[in-house]
């Protein structure tokens, strides 16, 4: 013990920590930024154009979302082949962050500081991303279309170089509850949802739009605690003939089969995030095995309204469906081509969109620029809401029933904001056909 | 004279880090920030197992407990990061105090038990109350260097100094703590806590003290990586970063202050350079995510297996073989090296020299 507290010990620490990271760092050393050509561009060359972004490869959130970033490469990859964006290639680099913010600021600071990105491209999560999105900000850093529905993102004046994509909740809730309001006019309604941003973002949205004196009971749950047979008790004890549901897609799973072993049968409205029917159908069984009965999931899942931004998986007939198609089958095949990789393929055709009408030398506040100028709509069924003062991302959805383990639209897709006035509107446009090229 | 010893050696080691500092790029000055996170956590929960014999598989939810108390304090108060990273491992060891206290009773896997209990346990409170604690998006800290250093002084840089000044602090209190006759109190009890209690060592005092100490440390740990991460959420305290510290701890050698320099190298500079070199020779991504961990496990089992004793043990034993000055065998009053002192539950301790002898004694 003698010596390990001898004069010496602070010295070799030091001393050996800054070797190390000398040595780990020979070559990258000058990547500051402060030094370099005023007038490049971090990330972009000639040939090139390079952009990071933070996804759970690992962890409790991998199982499925670990399928969006290598899909929305294979995206990447189809343009590479077809001549790339303005004859740079993109080159997609994205780390494991295991869901972890501490781990996210780890490896956004190595894409931004040591690898020099361009721009942090769909980096998910909401408790991961909000670790980094203020330093982003501060950095000038392009934060483009993060992948989480939380309406944080869209907030111009204090993250003005961050973009959300998909629908987010609130909008989500709005649609869903303006439904329910139509559909189910006094009924008695409960809410089933995670206790975070999500559902209660979803909660707000529903609020917004279904009369308070019809929800006759709220119930909310933690990812980490299965239990919720009091939840489920409780509503069925309230009499609620309408379950609306924002949950993930193993508590979905989870209340349909509560429900039935309560000999309880209402209906079941579930948001986009928790009712995607093959993932649905697949722990519906295995979770039914291991309390030893047998179920049939497409049987189960019968019936559940539910609502989408991109087209359904199963209308092949559609032209955006039948491009991500060909890329997967092309770059992807491994991957199931499900939910999840129709996510990665279609967020990734944003991005492409974002950098062609950035135009032939692009900057980082000029991509910014061209997103606030507006993007035409691609393979969401609803345009985007961008401009100087929306950073918000998909504006609408239809409603959807599953029948026999595939969602089936119901009438047209609707529009809303986030705000407790906008009314929710049909869409009367029509989704553009996927252009033959395949890109933007 | 110890303490001065100590505190000039701090200051040249500071005055390296700081040239080290103001040399490397950005990115190698946040990791800088990140290893002193690690070599703080790892020291305290170095210090608790190879002085005090006991064994803590929950100095995550410490740093928790420290990382929450800087949100709070900075949010609500505006504390400024001094004052907050003096806070903030008082709060922990306030809880420390608490488990400590139950602790000072438990052994060897009774104690591992309820500590990865409170690993599990307490971070998820965060969820509970949302309203307090930011539920799992968490409470955001930011920490901006002073503006006397210019407009564009690199904010990592600052982070760096702090997080290395806080690191330096600590080193040498424990070093001071480990050569005082508290330390020396430790390691009697770790030895043999029945006879130290004869020899009128209050054991169970001792015990809740060093429990006090390494969750300080780990406060203080989690108000460093609140500052660097900028954000405090539960998804960073999981039981894998109680599990990290506790493989760092061993890694680099239980008891020694340098092996927790060795571990938090190991945590920090491993997995980054691992996804460097796993990504540019182009394997799929299912395999490149999974390498970092992978060859984290690898280190592990290989540095178990060479130098049982962990890195600064292995390097000892290096030292001796090669250096000039072997020591003399059975020189009087020379205690063997810490590597090879043991812990109560350690499979080397001496036994009783026979039952019968025991009971003889009372």
């Amino acid at each position: 013990m003698k010596r390990s507290f001898s004069l010496r010990l602070p010295v070799v620490a030091a001393a050996v920590t800054a070797a190390s990271l000398v040595a780990a760092g020979c070559g990258s050393s000058s990547s500051g930024g402060s030094g370099g050509a005023a007038a490049s561009v971090p990330g972009i060359t000639k040939t090139q154009i390079l952009i990071g972004s933070h996804q759970p490869l690992t962890g409790p959130a991998a199982p499925g979302y670990s399928e969006i970033a290598p899909a929305a490469n294979a995206y990447f990859q189809y343009v590479n082949a077809h001549g790339g964006i303005y004859g740079r290639k993109i080159k997609y680099t994205y780390l494991d962050d295991g869901y972890d913010p501490a781990k996210t600021t780890s490896v956004v600071h190595q894409l931004v500081l040591q690898d020099n990105v361009f721009a942090i491209f769909n980096g998910l999560g909401t408790p991961t991303h909000l670790a980094v999105v203020k330093y982003l900000n501060s950095a000038k850093v392009p934060d483009l279309f993060i992948a989480s529905g939380c309406d944080c993102w869209d907030n111009p004046s204090t993250y003005p170089y961050s973009f959300g994509w998909q629908l987010d909740y609130i909008r989500e809730g709005k649609i869903l509850g303006a439904y329910i309001k139509q559909h189910f006019a006094g009924k008695k309604i409960g809410y089933f949802f995670q206790n975070d941003e999500f559902g209660q973002d979803g909660v707000k949205g529903l609020d917004m739009e279904i009369p308070h004196s019809q929800v006759v009971s709220r119930q909310s749950y933690v990812p980490t605690n299965v239990n919720i047979g009091p939840a489920v008790a409780a509503l069925k004890a309230s009499g609620a003939q309408v379950v609306v549901s924002f949950s993930i897609p193993a508590f979905t799973a989870l209340l349909k089969l509560t429900a039935l072993k309560l000999g309880w049968n209402p209906t079941f409205v579930v948001s986009d995030v928790g009712s995607d029917p093959i993932t649905l159908a697949g722990l519906l069984e295995a979770f039914a095995k291991k309390g030893g009965a047998t179920v049939q999931g497409n049987q189960l899942t019968q019936g559940i309204i539910t609502d989408g931004y991109l087209p359904t998986l199963g209308n092949t007939g559609n032209s955006w469906i039948a491009l991500f198609k060909k890329v997967h089958d092309t770059y992807d095949a491994k991957a199931p081509f499900d939910g999840n990789v129709l996510y990665g393929e279609a967020v990734a055709y944003a991005f492409v969109q974002a950098m062609v009408k950035a135009g032939k030398n692009p900057t980082r506040a000029g991509v910014v620029k061209a997103i606030e100028g507006g993007l035409s709509q691609g393979a969401s069924v609803a345009p985007y809401d961008y401009s100087a003062t929306d950073h918000g991302g998909i504006m609408g959805a239809f409603i959807g029933v599953i029948q026999n383990g595939a969602i089936v639209q119901q009438g047209p897709v609707w529009t809303t904001d986030t705000t407790p006035s906008g009314a929710v509107t049909p869409f009367t446009g029509t989704q553009p056909a996927a252009p033959a090229s395949g890109m933007p | 004279m110890t303490l001065l010893r100590h505190l000039a050696a701090a200051i040249v080691a500071g005055a390296v880090i700081w040239a080290a500092s103001v040399q490397l790029s950005a990115f190698r000055d946040f990791q800088m920030a990140q290893i002193a996170v690690y070599v703080v956590a790892i020291a305290g929960l170095s210090i608790l197992i190879g002085l005090s014999g006991q064994i803590s598989i929950g100095n995550g939810a410490f740093m928790a407990v420290g990382a929450y108390a800087t949100a709070l304090l900075m949010t609500h108060l505006n504390w400024p990061w001094w004052a907050v990273f003096l806070a903030s491992p008082a709060v922990a060891a306030v809880a420390g105090a608490v488990v400590g206290l139950a602790a000072a009773r438990l052994h060897g896997p009774y104690l591992a038990g309820a500590t990865l209990m409170l690993a599990v346990a307490l971070p998820s409170l965060a969820n509970q109350f949302p309203g307090v604690f930011g539920g799992d998006q968490g409470l955001s800290v930011n920490v901006f260097p002073p503006a006397s250093l210019g407009a564009n002084f690199p904010q990592t840089r600052w982070l760096a100094w702090i997080c290395a000044l806080a690191a330096l602090v600590t080193l040498v209190i424990l070093a001071n703590l480990g050569r005082s006759r508290v330390g020396r109190n430790w390691r009697a009890i770790r030895d043999d806590p029945v006879a130290a209690a004869l020899a009128g060592l209050p054991v169970g005092r001792l015990r809740v003290l060093a429990f006090v100490m390494s969750a300080a440390c780990a406060g203080l740990a989690g108000a460093m990586l609140a500052v660097t991460t900028s954000l405090v959420s539960p998804g960073s305290f999981t039981l894998s970063l109680s599990i990290a510290l506790l493989a760092g701890a061993v890694l680099g050698g239980l008891g020694t202050l340098l092996g927790a320099l060795w571990g938090a190298l190991v945590i920090v500079l491993v997995p980054t350079y691992v996804t460097d070199v796993a990504t540019s020779h182009g394997f799929s991504g299912g395999v490149a995510a999974n390498i970092p961990i992978a060859a984290y496990g690898v280190v592990l089992i290989v540095v178990i297996l060479i130098f049982p004793q962990g890195i600064q043990g292995g390097l000892r034993r290096l030292a001796k073989q090669f250096l000039p000055t072997p020591p003399t065998l059975g020189s009087p009053g020379r205690r063997p090296p810490v590597s090879e002192d043991v812990g109560p539950d350690s499979p080397y301790r001496r036994p009783p020299v026979s039952e019968h002898q025991e009971e003889g004694t009372s």
